[in-house]
């Protein structure tokens, strides 16, 4: 039997841009619901333009791609009586209506929850702002560097004698997203039940603080000492020894929680063993972790790791994904999907990761080129408008 | 309303992933119950950061565990699992993170489950899926990172490979398996019929780095080439990263180089013509644009740059962030008061529903905290489970 995808006859409106409300939507498309991405006429989505490592695909960004695949495009001058008109049309019909315009931009142009709300009553209507409507951050750009450089994030990656470290995937926009998937989705289970939308509103500062949200509640508890990165080797600021990435003879080697004097019978290296407390492995992680860096460069990650797996340690080797996708514990996964736009140019991506009734959710529908649904659309709509549907 | 009012969702699940969905799932208005061994409970009560504990249990776990109930059973005892597939029955959501064939042999694995309420949305997190050759392997969060390439994206070029500082595959994976389960919840309110939801720590952190694995995918093959200093994101162009100031340091995003070069007076940045140089020529012109902004403070150089629309920012440590207005004014925190009258503050939920931002103060539960009202609320003691 056929799954029916859990989204499938969910109509989604998508006037976000670039990758925070894209991704979401994203993912609504991916669980079955039909996405039609609003843009400018022109242009389009800024995104379609952000190249990154200077890759162009059939005309657009690769980021683009991987962000906007699965979704029809619409195009529309949002200033513009008969384009607003069609747009209305297609806002009605909507079951979830999202953008992340900044703040005070949609009320310009609009389309905004209230006035939605007058024409789709039951309208899921989802938002997302940089840092909320209020406050001295309100007007700033919500741009993912930014936030990651205003939230303390840069503070807990890399070595204690460098500076700030940006964590280097655009990791705020990808929880605001998720965020805002989330907060969508929630409506939808209560309109399900009691036929009432609602309102979703994130902000890219409030998902990053939740990102660290147990090392913040840390801060609180221990009285706000300053966040110190071990000096080197550092994976984690507010964990002990050994946890962290270490150099060997052929590569690295990455070990998490673990007894440092058990790690010293275990790699032959008797000086650990002289860290028997437990507080040593936090207080001292520095000293420890300068012998056990020493002593790891005498073998090879193999060597090492056919010592410490089969003693239950908490270990890996460190893999570039050249290596990663030739593993077979990643190619049982079947993570990669080829798909195909209209114009029949191919490209390969990754697939949704949840997997629902054992299936995984794929779809062949690659990015959508400027405008290509736009005309079907406008057919399509009016059609249902005529016979009332 | 809060939106998942009336759900009842049961947690069998330990440690970060599975928990921090249930955390979301509780805020957004579910009646999350965690099911515990009775005595222990699950094993993240232990885990300590910096040995911070509040009445047993540390305080990362009273952070992921908020707004829980705890109902102590014993999956071994046959009148324990009898109650536990009572409460099933009633359940509309149920999460755990075994390893594959533990809830099998417990006899709670889908298939059983599904006899008893066909209606349950089933979720299941693991490390790496349930075959191959790492399906064993401890699906713990740096190894995730490790495994997966992700610890070449962060530092700089000479860096070793460079971890996320925080949970980041925990954390996303979560994320993932409230989606998933809302989903289902969804489609459940059509078909009437559950599912199974599955999600592993692999998979999402694959996700993750959707963007630039699919910019691998089609640009040949090349791996991610971080800048030399003050790396941002391997594969974006000159200006971005992080660079010192006279007195601290400065974040710059993506921007025309013209624009910033006039903006600055740094004439040297009008040197690279075309938006492709800028990221051929990426260190040079990071290394030229960080000798010039030493020069000048972080404020000097804000108060140019930001009434300019140049994406910049100051770089804050979580002394200045948490106290800063702009912080403030997001109204992030909130308190739990444990059993004991412990008060730990903590962070909110950050999404908002209907203009509101959802608060709970209720603490995480003690093992076996709530059995009472429980076996009331669901009919579990025998004499009523007889009668019915």
């Amino acid at each position: 039997m056929l799954m029916i995808k859990p989204l499938e006859d969910i109509l989604v409106v998508d006037f976000s841009q670039f990758l925070s409300g894209p991704s979401a939507s994203l993912r609504l498309a991916d669980l079955g619901a039909r996405v039609i991405k609003v843009e400018k006429p022109g242009t389009g989505d800024i995104c379609r333009q952000l190249y990154v490592s200077n890759l162009i695909m059939n005309g657009d960004s690769s980021v683009f791609h991987a962000i906007n695949r699965n979704k029809e495009s619409f195009v529309a001058d949002l200033k513009k009586e008969v384009d607003r008109n069609e747009v209305w049309e297609l806002v009605k019909q909507a079951d979830v209506v999202m953008h992340n315009f900044r703040p005070g931009v949609m009320e310009r142009l609009g389309f905004d929850f209230e006035a939605v709300k007058q024409v789709n009553p039951g309208v899921v209507y989802g938002e997302i702002s940089g840092y909320g409507d209020e406050g001295p951050w309100r007007d700033k750009p919500g741009q993912d560097l930014l936030v990651q450089s205003l939230s303390g994030l840069t503070g807990l990656s890399g070595n204690g004698d460098k500076g700030p470290v940006p964590m280097g995937i655009a990791v705020v926009d990808i929880l605001t997203g998720a965020h805002l998937a989330q907060g969508l989705m929630a409506c939808l289970v209560r309109k399900g039940i009691s036929g009432t939308g609602g309102l979703v509103q994130v902000s890219m500062m409030e998902s990053i603080v939740d990102f660290q949200f147990e090392v913040i509640t840390t801060y609180f508890r221990d009285g706000g000492e300053p966040t110190v990165r071990s000096l080197k080797n550092n994976a984690h600021a507010y964990l002990g020894a050994p946890y962290g990435i270490y150099r060997t003879n052929s590569g690295y080697l990455a070990i998490a929680m673990a007894s440092i004097p058990q790690l010293g019978e275990l790699l032959d290296c008797p000086p650990l063993l002289e860290y028997q407390e437990l507080a040593s492995w936090f207080d001292k992680r520095d000293e420890i972790k300068s012998i056990l860096a020493a002593h790891l460069l005498k073998k090879n990650t193999d060597e090492w790791l056919a010592i410490l797996e089969p003693a239950d340690v908490w270990c890996s080797d460190v893999l570039t994904w050249d290596k990663l996708m030739k593993h077979e514990g990643f190619k049982v996964l079947d993570m990669i999907q080829e798909v195909s736009m209209g114009d029949g140019y191919r490209y390969r991506t990754t697939r949704c990761p949840i997997r629902i009734d054992g299936e995984y959710l794929l779809s062949k529908k690659g990015a959508p080129k400027l405008g290509e649904h736009t005309a079907a659309i406008i057919e399509e709509m009016l059609v249902k408008h005529a016979t009332g549907k | 309303m809060k939106p998942l009012e009336n759900l009842v969702v049961l947690e069998f699940c330990q440690f970060m992933a599975g928990p921090s969905a249930g955390l979301r799932l509780a805020d957004l208005g579910a009646r999350v119950i965690k099911i515990e061994r009775p005595g222990k409970g699950e094993s993240g009560r232990q885990i300590s950061i910096k040995n911070l504990f509040s009445e047993g249990d540390g305080i990362v776990f009273h952070t992921i565990n908020r707004n829980k109930e705890s109902y102590a059973a014993d999956l071994k005892s046959p009148e324990d699992l009898k109650r536990i597939k009572k409460l099933i029955e009633q359940a509309d959501v149920m999460t755990h993170n075994f390893r594959p064939g533990v809830m099998e042999k417990i006899g709670l694995d889908y298939e059983t489950v599904k006899a008893i309420n066909p209606k349950i949305v089933y979720g299941v997190v693991t490390g790496y899926g349930n075959k191959g050759p790492w399906a064993s392997k401890p699906g713990q969060d740096l190894l995730l990172q490790s495994l997966s390439g992700l610890t070449y994206l962060s530092g700089d070029k000479n860096d070793a490979p460079t971890p996320f500082g925080l949970a980041v595959a925990d954390m996303i994976c979560g994320a993932h398996f409230v989606q998933g389960i809302l989903a289902a919840l969804i489609r459940r309110g059509k078909t009437k019929t559950g599912a199974l939801v599955e999600v592993s720590l692999l998979e999402s952190i694959i996700d993750f780095q959707f963007e630039v694995i699919t910019t691998y995918l089609n640009d040949g093959g090349k791996l991610p080439d971080r800048a030399l200093r003050g790396n941002g994101h391997a594969y974006l162009s000159a200006p971005y990263g992080v660079y010192k100031t006279k007195d601290r340091h400065l974040a710059l995003a993506m921007e025309d180089l013209d624009t910033l070069g006039a903006t600055l007076g740094c004439y040297e940045l009008l040197e690279y013509k075309g938006s492709d140089s800028w990221f051929v020529y990426r260190d040079d012109i990071m290394h030229k644009l960080g000798l010039f902004l030493k020069e000048r403070t972080t404020a000097e150089w804000l108060a140019i740059l930001e009434p300019a629309d140049i994406w910049c920012a100051d770089i804050l440590n979580y002394e200045e962030f948490l106290n800063h207005a702009g912080y403030k004014a997001l109204q992030m925190e909130q308190e739990t008061v444990t059993a004991g009258g412990d008060r730990i503050r903590t962070t909110r939920c950050p999404i908002r529903i209907d203009g509101k931002r959802l608060f709970s103060s209720k603490p995480a539960p003690r093992v076996g905290e709530h059995v009472k009202e429980i076996e009331r609320d669901f009919n579990l003691s025998a004499g009523y489970g007889n009668a019915s």
